[in-house]
């Protein structure tokens, strides 16, 4: 049993059953979840949730699909961190990082897959698939193994060579596409035509997949004793996960974890070389230019991002802003974040973490403010990114005279 | 005019007898749409909005490039290419 009503069109309403659906057949707009609340609520008492295990699927009553039988390698309920040394250094209060790199494949993607390919395998889908910019493939490959069921997967051909091993290591079929994670994205939604039966969780299962990154609000909250803070930082590569966000503070009000309406303001981080939504942003428009990515944070370059043009709507109604930092602040911001606090996050988290601190700068992230910096995945599987600045001190002869010489000089 | 074939999504397959592609003529984007339209009617309704534009969902691509990143529906389409119209909504 779940508590989905169905599904609805984002842009003109028009309502679909549960099915394995890339858009509104209408007009092409993208798909929300709707929920029962009023049931739901009855299912997400906090001593409910808090008896249940520390997985995302705890929250699975605001989920479409059930707990019971979940393809689930243990993602979620990963740590929320108080950063006071990073804090100290940007000149903010209370800082909290909420750490994915600690997901089982190391980023945020085991939540939406684990939510995805639970709601695939439970329509009957027996082929996991995906369009990604390495994490996804990671995530799906994985998730499919553990499901026992066939997984393809289409990457551009120059992700990092760490995300391409990390997805081949389970088996699965590892398509490398020579293009950029557009041209990807648009083969798989082509291919959809002739391979009904596949699963492509960003594409016709997407409006379930998305549902996944609600729970990056719903556990940051919990770990707060179930309160919101007042200023996320989020980074930006389709729009779907800040939307999302957004959308799971909703929701806590809506079942009663949340006294009321959060007013938690929500801001954007984009790479220089991939800023579609922050150029958008920045022109006060709603109209969102695709563009050809050129960036070292390979995870969040989408030049046309399905959901850009709804995350500026929501960093706009809740007084967030958008901004955007170049390769240099980003190995910076990941640098940053390894030496304060002990976390190495991979370049879309250097990204998130050199925004922060640049609108921290402008006042904008203020210091009177609760403010969750969320750091969506592992160091480990971008560390060419680093370049030399990330090597050894010194290198010496295995002596004694010779470290010595180190320590005189 | 040139010969050019339209690659028409599942979700408009409904509209086209069941084929992925239609043959049409035009020496643009958007005569080559035009003209799909008038072999298959209803299309246009589905790929363009009110003021005549071409739906926010909805991407073009002229020899797997992205109209946007040429001159949109003024874009010229020579003899065989191929004009796909594909849901804008994915990935991420």
């Amino acid at each position: 049993m779940t508590f989905v009503k169905g599904m609805s069109c984002r842009e003109c309403g028009r309502s679909y059953p549960v099915q394995a659906q890339q858009v509104c057949e209408w007009c092409f707009g993208p798909l929300e979840v709707v929920y029962d609340y009023e049931a739901a609520s009855r299912e997400m008492t906090p001593e409910q949730i808090a008896s249940r295990p520390p997985t995302l699927w705890r929250y699975w009553p605001l989920l479409p699909a059930e707990a019971e039988g979940a393809i689930d390698l243990g993602a979620g309920y990963t740590p929320l961190v108080r950063a006071d040394r990073l804090a100290a250094e940007l000149g903010l209060g209370e800082l909290w990082v909420k750490n994915d790199g600690l997901q089982p494949t190391g980023s945020f993607k085991d939540r939406v897959v684990s939510v995805a390919l639970t709601v695939a395998r439970d329509m009957g889908c027996k082929v996991a698939a995906c369009a990604s910019t390495g994490n996804l493939a990671n995530s799906v490959a994985a998730h499919a193994a553990l499901a026992g069921m066939s997984s393809i997967v289409f990457v551009p051909a120059d992700v990092e060579p760490a995300k391409l091993r990390a997805t081949a290591v389970y088996g699965g079929t590892l398509v490398a596409v020579e293009g950029d994670y557009d041209h990807v994205n648009r083969l798989c939604a082509e291919l959809l035509g002739d391979h009904p039966d596949w699963a492509v969780v960003n594409v016709n299962l997407r409006a379930y997949y998305s549902e996944g990154s609600k729970t990056l609000a719903f556990e940051v909250a919990e770990q707060l004793g179930w309160a919101a803070p007042d200023h996320v930082v989020v980074p930006i590569a389709s729009g779907s996960q800040l939307t999302k966000i957004h959308k799971g503070f909703g929701e806590l009000a809506e079942v009663g974890l949340l006294a009321e309406k959060p007013s938690v303001r929500i801001s954007g981080a984009q790479p220089k070389g991939c800023s579609p939504v922050a150029t958008a942003f920045a022109e006060g428009s709603r109209r969102i230019k695709p563009v050809r990515p050129s960036t070292v944070a390979k995870s969040l370059a989408i030049g046309d991002p399905a959901d850009g043009v709804y995350a500026v709507d929501v960093v706009r109604s809740t007084g967030g802003a958008i901004e955007s930092v170049t390769d240099e602040e980003i190995v910076e911001g990941i640098r940053l974040l390894a030496r304060t606090e002990g976390i190495f996050t991979e370049t879309a988290g250097g990204v998130t973490v050199a925004v922060l601190a640049k609108l921290a700068a402008a006042g904008v992230v203020r210091s009177d403010e609760r403010v969750v910096c969320y750091v969506t995945g592992t160091g480990v599987k971008t560390v060419d990114a680093l370049g030399p600045a990330a090597g050894p001190t010194f290198t010496i002869p295995p002596s004694v005279e010779a470290f010595n010489r180190l320590v005189e000089t | 005019m040139s010969k050019v074939t339209v690659r028409i999504p599942t979700q408009l397959r409904t509209l086209t007898a069941g084929q992925p592609e239609i043959a049409v003529e035009g020496g643009t984007v958007g005569e080559a749409l035009a003209a799909a339209e008038a072999a298959h009617p209803g299309l246009a309704g589905r790929l363009f909005d009110e003021d005549g534009q071409l739906r926010r969902f909805v991407n073009v691509f002229v020899a797997d490039e992205d109209v946007r990143f040429l001159d949109g529906l003024e874009t010229q389409v020579e003899e065989g290419q191929t004009v796909s119209i594909v849901p804008a909504v994915a990935g991420g």
